[in-house]
């Protein structure tokens, strides 16, 4: 009969986990991302790829230097700051100078991160605050589009991608409009497969709206992504543009237009699910998503600019806790809600 | 036939691993006595028995030792033949000191069973019934403990109509339940006809979870035809096996938030406690013994054994041999079992199972992982079976906000399945929050 063992070890139940962490989590939404990151470097080239680092590395940088500042262990292998880093840096012109690209990957961190208190306290997506600043900070080049597929994207470097803080980016004279731009200025609709497939200008990773739903699909697949958040919000971006276009047809553009351009397919699918800023319920997921997809709505047809995904999910961020607050879930046995 | 398994369920709920083909056929097996048993004169809810042996005494098996304190008690028998060494304070599972009986069994006793009076299911009244399931000393063999004969009787107004037999047995390794169906099939239906008697219900419904096919088939087959009873088969989910979840599973109906099953019509009783009554009140005797399951990696003879009360874990685990790096020992299966401090602690009636981990699983165990902050995920809120938010509990937990817990966010309903802890990817210790945050809330509601 062997002794037993003196030291056991006490921990209060359950004592089995599922095995999935935070950690865990973020990983996959980089994964998740990968594709798109491909393509955008595929479609616009070197500086592309050069946004995507820039962005990435001023965000872990930022994360790794404020918990050394704060006498905290460094929380970067959390990968939350790199997936907000890849994030912020899809939503970037790719020709945006890159000085500017630090710059505002260091305030998404600091302002949009830390100073709410970190990983899982963040009122608002911590990307969208970044390129919130950069666009009040730098309207013309935040409005600045390469075209895609250019012949020489891999060999040359457009002149504003290195420029100096705060001199003149020095664009070079070719320059496109992306579709939301075309449609609100000039009445023109890009065509389904043009948006599907990303061979339209636009921000780094927003073009190509079927990878990104592929990666939002392996999200929901591995149970880490509500599909209630994009699918309400599309849903409801489709539905208000139908009936426009019932009304008036030559004014407002068909719904797979609004679905497929601009940022709306990569905001719904990796901006606004992000956990910490969006409801808890999924009633108040549903609910979450009709407010974005309404705001985008109304930004895009009556707003002063083009786009409008990422303010409707910043203010409906802020919205949020309110939404958590008014619709807990339900208890069992008492037909009432908590809180 | 077997029917089919049914659609209905309870909403939300876990699906951990579970880690039952190790013992699930392995027969039940006679433990050995051990040289000592410590019989606590609490093993239930209420109030503890009061011994009627003295030290010194000698005693035989099955004799009954403590007799009920009032209603809510019942009685304790002598695990075996032997002396009373002395009556005296041991410590229990959770470190508290309880009254107990220890005994020295005699080392050549033949261990026959001493029977008392017999309870005749023919003539006796559902009173009597109620009494002779006291007196043998009958609890909720599930885990909860909780004296079977009080929740038998429904009270002034109300009424049942359905008796449900709990066969769930949803905690990962437990194989007891699993054993005792396909072993005691006769004797649960002899203790469906006591509990009908005795409650009034119309009908009994015996619920068994999709993953014991053959147990099912056998209650299935060997239904008396004169008995109002049918099996049931529920899809497996973590945690069926809680009261209100089987209910609502098998019924639809909702025990009201701080409820009990009689509101909604229903009683439930665990299907080894039912297998017991049958066993037992024919032959007017005590529970002297109880199937347990002792599993999990760190065991190295695996099994089902009947135990004789009173047994310590540190006998049992030295009988059953127990691994080198064995590091963690918990009473009952992985999800609600309450880790062992002290391994001189005594089986009770309310142990179903003794499960042991090696340092292999303990390093993912909690307590062991990084702990990240909240992250929003919404998992527990998806696990809760009760509809609760356990990630708003814990950020008010963690500021002490105790009343508010219990007044706006329902916490006192929690039942501590660990379900939300299970799936936290945070690794947030939510259960064990709220145990502490609802310690707190019944000492800050007590007057002083």
């Amino acid at each position: 009969m062997s002794e037993l063992r003196k030291n056991l070890d006490i921990g209060s139940s359950p004592h089995i986990t599922s095995g999935d962490s935070v950690e865990v989590i973020m990983r996959n939404v980089v994964i998740a991302l990968a594709p798109v990151c491909v393509f955008a470097v595929y479609s616009f080239g070197t500086a592309a790829a050069l946004v995507l680092a820039t962005a990435s590395l001023s965000c872990l940088a930022t994360e790794h230097f404020l918990c050394k500042r704060t006498g905290q262990a460094s929380t970067i292998g959390d990968w939350s700051a790199a997936v907000t880093g890849l994030l912020y840096g899809l939503t970037l012109p790719p020709d945006l100078p890159l000085w500017m690209v630090a710059v505002g990957g260091i305030f998404a961190i600091a302002v949009g991160k830390f100073l709410f208190g970190g990983l899982g306290s963040n009122a608002f997506n911590p990307a969208l605050v970044g390129r919130a600043f950069l666009q009040a900070a730098f309207p013309q080049s935040m409005t600045h589009w390469a075209l895609p597929l250019g012949d020489h994207r891999f060999i040359d470097l457009p002149t504003s991608t290195l420029a100096l803080p705060f001199a003149e980016p020095g664009y070079d004279a070719v320059t496109a409009a992306t579709p939301l731009a075309q449609m609100k200025f000039d009445s023109i609709q890009a065509e389904n497969p043009e948006l599907l497939f990303g061979l339209v200008s636009g921000s780094v990773g927003e073009t190509c709206a079927a990878l990104i739903f592929l990666g939002g699909a392996y999200l929901v697949a591995r149970n880490m992504m509500n599909w209630r958040i994009p699918a309400s919000i599309l849903l409801t971006v489709a539905a208000v543009t139908w009936v426009f276009m019932q009304i008036d047809p030559v004014t407002y553009p068909r719904p797979a237009f609004m679905l497929f351009s601009g940022g709306l397919m990569l905001g719904a699918m990796f901006m606004a699910t992000d956990m910490v800023a969006s409801p808890i319920t999924n009633a108040g997921c549903w609910l979450y998503g009709f407010l974005i997809g309404g705001l985008v709505v109304v930004i895009r047809f009556w707003g002063g600019m083009p786009e409008g995904v990422m303010y409707a999910i910043l203010l409906a961020n802020a919205v949020s806790p309110h939404i958590d607050h008014l619709i807990q879930p339900v208890v069992f046995g008492t037909g009432r809600r908590t809180g | 036939m077997l029917d089919r398994v049914q659609k209905d369920s309870f909403s939300h709920g876990v699906h951990p691993p579970e880690h039952k083909d190790e013992t699930r056929h392995l027969a039940i097996r006679q433990f050995p006595f051990a040289p000592e048993l410590v019989v606590p004169l609490r093993q239930h809810l209420g109030k503890p028995a009061i011994p009627i042996v003295r030290e010194g005494e000698e005693v035989v098996r099955g004799q009954v030792i403590a007799e009920p304190d009032g209603f809510m008690s019942v009685a304790m028998h002598a695990p075996a033949s032997g002396v009373v060494r002395k009556i005296t304070l041991a410590p229990g599972i959770s470190g508290e000191m309880v009254p107990s009986v220890y005994l020295r069994t005699t080392p050549a006793a033949s261990q026959e069973v001493d029977d008392g009076e017999p309870c005749d299911i023919n003539k006796a009244s559902p009173d009597e019934i109620v009494e002779a399931i006291q007196r043998a000393g009958i609890v909720g063999l599930g885990g909860a403990a909780f004296p079977t004969h009080v929740k038998l009787k429904a009270p002034e107004g109300k009424h049942l109509d359905t008796l449900i037999i709990n066969g769930i047995e949803c905690e990962p390794y437990l194989t007891t339940d699993h054993r005792v169906m396909l072993e005691q099939t006769a004797d649960i239906f002899v203790g469906i006809r006591y509990l009908l008697r005795a409650t009034g219900a119309g009908e009994a419904i015996i619920a068994v979870e999709a993953n014991k096919p053959e147990a099912a088939a056998k209650l299935q087959e060997n239904c008396p035809e004169d008995l109002p009873v049918s099996v049931r088969v529920c899809p497996v989910k973590y945690p069926q096996g809680a009261e209100k979840l089987v209910i609502k599973s098998l019924l639809g109906r909702e025990i009201p938030s701080g409820g009990l099953p009689v509101d909604v019509h229903a009683i439930c009783v665990n299907v080894a406690t039912t297998a017991e009554i049958g066993r037992l009140l024919p032959r007017g005797r005590g529970i002297q013994e109880r199937v347990i399951t002792i599993g999990g990696p760190g065991v190295q003879r695996k099994g089902n054994y009947r135990i004789p009360i009173g047994t310590t874990v540190r006998f049992a685990l030295e009988e059953a041999g127990a691994a080198k790096n064995i590091s963690r020992v918990f009473l009952g299966g992985p999800m609600m079992g309450p880790a062992v401090s002290n391994l001189d602690i005594p089986i009770t009636k309310g142990t179903s199972g003794i499960t042991a981990f090696t340092t292999a699983e303990t390093g993912e165990a909690t307590g062991h992982q990084k702990i990240y902050p909240c992250i929003h995920c919404a998992r527990c809120v998806e696990a809760c079976p009760l509809f609760l938010n356990p990630s708003h509990l814990g950020l008010l937990a963690k500021n002490e906000e105790y009343e508010e817990m219990a007044e706006a966010f329902n916490l006192m309903d929690c039942f501590e399945c660990g379900a939300c802890s299970y799936v936290c990817p945070s690794h947030i210790p939510l259960v064990q929050y709220f145990r502490l945050a609802k310690k707190m809330v019944r000492k800050l509601d007590k007057p002083v």
